[in-house]
């Protein structure tokens, strides 16, 4: 997928301004938030359980290499293929030609991330097989030709009378006068177009949640049941997912589970988990004869053993996005890549570069909800902490925001001249500002004073104020 | 493609600075694949029978499973042509042909339409069997076999499962070790978790019942007395 990320200022801004997606914002708070605490707060071992997948996505990745030829051999020997792909090209090339020799004009597709990544659609489309896209968001904005703005609800940023709009346009077979208003109508719309797609399909392209090294399966967790007939009603299967997506065991993978659904929806347990291993067995009377693994490394297999490896523990839950306050402000397009909210804005320079997503590691509060929800305790603040550090050492800033920073550093290192400017900056300000006792416009400060008033500083500074008080008696 | 596999695993080893310790690594993994112990259990799974009976009815009553209690395969077919009048679907069903619901006499509810076989796309009404209950979280875990086509899970509007109760499990790493009993290629090509009829709250986050998979699902426990 080609970035957007340069333009992440102006995009918070037209997000600010769009109406639709605010009001869909203002209810992350009292939707997903609220269901997680319950559903977090009603399992007792939940805390400890957070701890086990942390310790289990840190040993596959210490063991990747090897987990990764286990769950080659297992998957070989239930008679599938698995694809290995260094980049988003070679991945798009493999399901090409999976979809070319299987003798495919469609392909339907189940919510995958990783087909973002490597932007697979057009890469079909260009070449003559019409991907369909059937979890009910992503068929939305597929017919919008829009990208998903959530991790696990792709179409959060539309209200019901976008979707309205968009169905009239798109289903034109249907009586023009018929009734869209409720949102039961727009579902059972779609469910009927996307029966008759889902049964003609010749390619079912999912992701995977998961990849089982013990058995060679596939996991896919939806709850519209979209996966299982993607994977089940066509010749072939093709799952594609990135190389960190390994679980050693069974067991391994329920426990992972039991967090994954109550961290993204609150939900006890999706409705379909599906453990998918090998194509149709003989005598079967469904599932596909023919079963693809294609591994996307994209860039992964660097970030392994280094400062980042922590962001590979991640198992897209949405969580941190549903508690981020950068996120609730601007929604996920505004990040301009694949990923967004807080997990977006350090996965993104590890995928595509610090210099192509510079922005992003700033677009935080650094306020620390997104790691205390996180499932598998990733350190999102430290890591973007990381990432502006690195930003800063490539010179990656505004001359403006490097002239600040160097300012205050060098101010910062002279305690003595420090407690003097500031002392006298302060009394100044404090003078000035003694009728409202804030500011509402100030030279050089009008990023804050914009939108809201400075508080004047009451004229001294906490130094000042501390030897005043206690300084004597420590 | 073998190129790009070992330029994969290549870059991975340099990363993970893999040289000496490629022998303890791989004893490492082996061991866990071996063992493939359980982690933490949730302590709500552990009960007796009756407790996680209980247990399940009140999972899966909040997931919007229906569920109706009879005392021995007989009752079954009076039970679902009683389900499918009150819920105005049409007395026809499609059975799995699993050899479990071989016994039920179809034949005492001649008003019910019935034919043994794997879902087509006009099928509104199924009935399968199960291969476990969780209690744990109100789910049902159904396996892919020629008794057992998938498409009965997923193609209907209505799913009924008819589910022996002592099938009853507490908890998901039963359910993994009943499957491993299996022997040899243990895995079917399914294994498929099911937590109440399919949903979506994709328009506006406003739940909804019946996205592409079942609108109903619907379980016929049996508890057949001294079972």
């Amino acid at each position: 997928m080609q970035s957007t990320t340069r333009l992440f200022d102006d995009n918070s801004r037209k997000a600010l301004a769009d109406a639709p997606l605010q009001q869909a914002l203002g209810k992350l708070s009292s939707n997903f938030t609220v269901k997680r605490a319950l559903a977090a707060a009603r399992l007792p071992e939940f805390e400890a359980l957070r701890d086990q997948a942390r310790d289990i996505k840190d040993h596959v990745l210490a063991h990747l290499d090897i987990y990764l030829e286990r769950f080659e051999a297992n998957v070989v020997a239930q008679g599938g293929v698995v694809h290995w792909c260094r980049d988003a090209d070679e991945a798009r090339a493999t399901v090409l030609a999976i979809c070319h020799e299987a003798g495919a004009r469609t392909a339907t597709k189940s919510k995958s991330m990783i087909t973002e990544e490597i932007a697979l659609n057009d890469h079909l489309e260009a070449n003559g097989i019409e991907p369909i896209e059937t979890d009910l968001g992503e068929y939305i904005i597929q017919l919008r030709h829009e990208h998903p703005s959530h991790l696990i609800a792709p179409a959060i940023h539309l209200n019901k009378n976008q979707v309205e709009a968009t169905f009239r346009a798109a289903h034109t077979d249907l009586p023009p006068g018929r009734n869209l208003e409720e949102p039961r109508s727009l579902l059972e719309e779609a469910r009927a177009k996307l029966r008759r797609r889902f049964l003609d399909a010749d390619v079912g392209i999912t992701g995977a949640n998961m990849l089982i090294a013990e058995t060679g399966s596939i996991v896919t967790v939806t709850n519209e049941g979209n996966a299982d007939l993607t994977m089940t009603l066509p010749r072939v299967h093709i799952a594609i997912a990135s190389i960190e997506k390994i679980v050693p065991t069974l067991e391994d993978a329920t426990t992972l589970l039991r967090v994954l659904a109550r961290s993204a929806t609150g939900q006890e347990n999706s409705v379909y988990t599906t453990f998918a291993t090998g194509s149709r067995r003989t005598d079967d009377a469904d599932g596909p004869s023919a079963f693809h693994v294609v591994l996307l490394d994209g860039g992964r297999s660097s970030l392994i053993g280094g400062a980042f490896q922590d962001m590979l523990r991640c198992i897209r839950c949405g969580a941190c996005l549903n508690h981020c306050p950068v996120y609730g402000a601007i929604g996920g397009h505004a990040y301009g890549w694949v990923y967004s909210g807080p997990i977006g804005s350090v996965l993104t320079p590890g995928l595509i570069g610090i210099a192509e997503a510079a922005k992003l590691p700033g677009a935080s509060t650094l306020c620390g909800r997104c790691e205390a929800v996180c499932p598998v305790r990733i350190p999102l603040p430290r890591l973007l902490r990381q990432w502006r550090e690195k930003e800063f050492e490539q010179g990656l800033q505004s001359k403006t925001a490097r002239f600040g920073l160097g300012l205050w550093a060098f101010l910062a290192r002279r305690p003595q001249l420090y407690r003097a400017v500031v002392g006298v900056v302060m009394r100044i300000l404090g003078r000035l500002a003694r009728r409202h006792g804030s500011f509402y416009n100030l030279p050089f400060a009008a990023g804050w004073t914009a939108d809201r008033e400075l508080p004047a500083p009451e004229g001294r500074t906490f130094i000042d104020q501390w030897r005043a008080r206690a300084g004597g008696h420590r | 493609m073998s190129d790009s596999r070992n330029a994969v695993l290549g870059n991975l080893r340099q990363s993970l600075r893999r040289s000496d310790d490629r022998a303890t690594a791989e004893h490492a993994v082996e061991a866990r694949l071996a063992t493939h112990a359980a982690n933490l259990v949730p302590e709500r799974g552990r009960k007796n029978r009756v407790g996680l009976i209980e247990l399940f009815i009140a999972e899966a009553a909040k997931v919007d499973v229906t569920i109706d209690r009879v005392d021995a395969l007989a009752a079954v077919p009076r039970a679902i042509a009683a389900y499918l009048s009150t819920h105005n679907l049409p007395a026809k069903v499609t059975v799995a042909p699993d050899p479990a619901l071989d016994a039920v006499p179809w034949q005492d509810q001649p008003t019910l339409g019935v034919r043994r076989g794997n879902a087509d796309a006009r099928d509104a009404v199924t009935v399968t069997g199960a291969f476990a209950g969780v209690a744990e979280t109100g789910t049902l875990v159904l396996l892919s076999s020629p008794d057992s086509p998938t498409g009965l899970n997923f193609l209907p509007d209505a799913h009924i499962v008819v589910m022996m109760a002592d099938r009853m499990l507490g908890t998901f790493e039963d359910v993994w070790t009943r499957v491993r009993s299996r022997g040899e290629g243990f895995m079917p090509r399914a294994v498929n978790w099911i937590t109440g009829p399919s949903r979506s709250a994709d328009i506006e986050q406003t739940l909804l019942l019946g996205a592409h998979g079942p609108k109903k699902l619907h379980l016929v426990l049996i508890d057949e007395p001294g079972a």
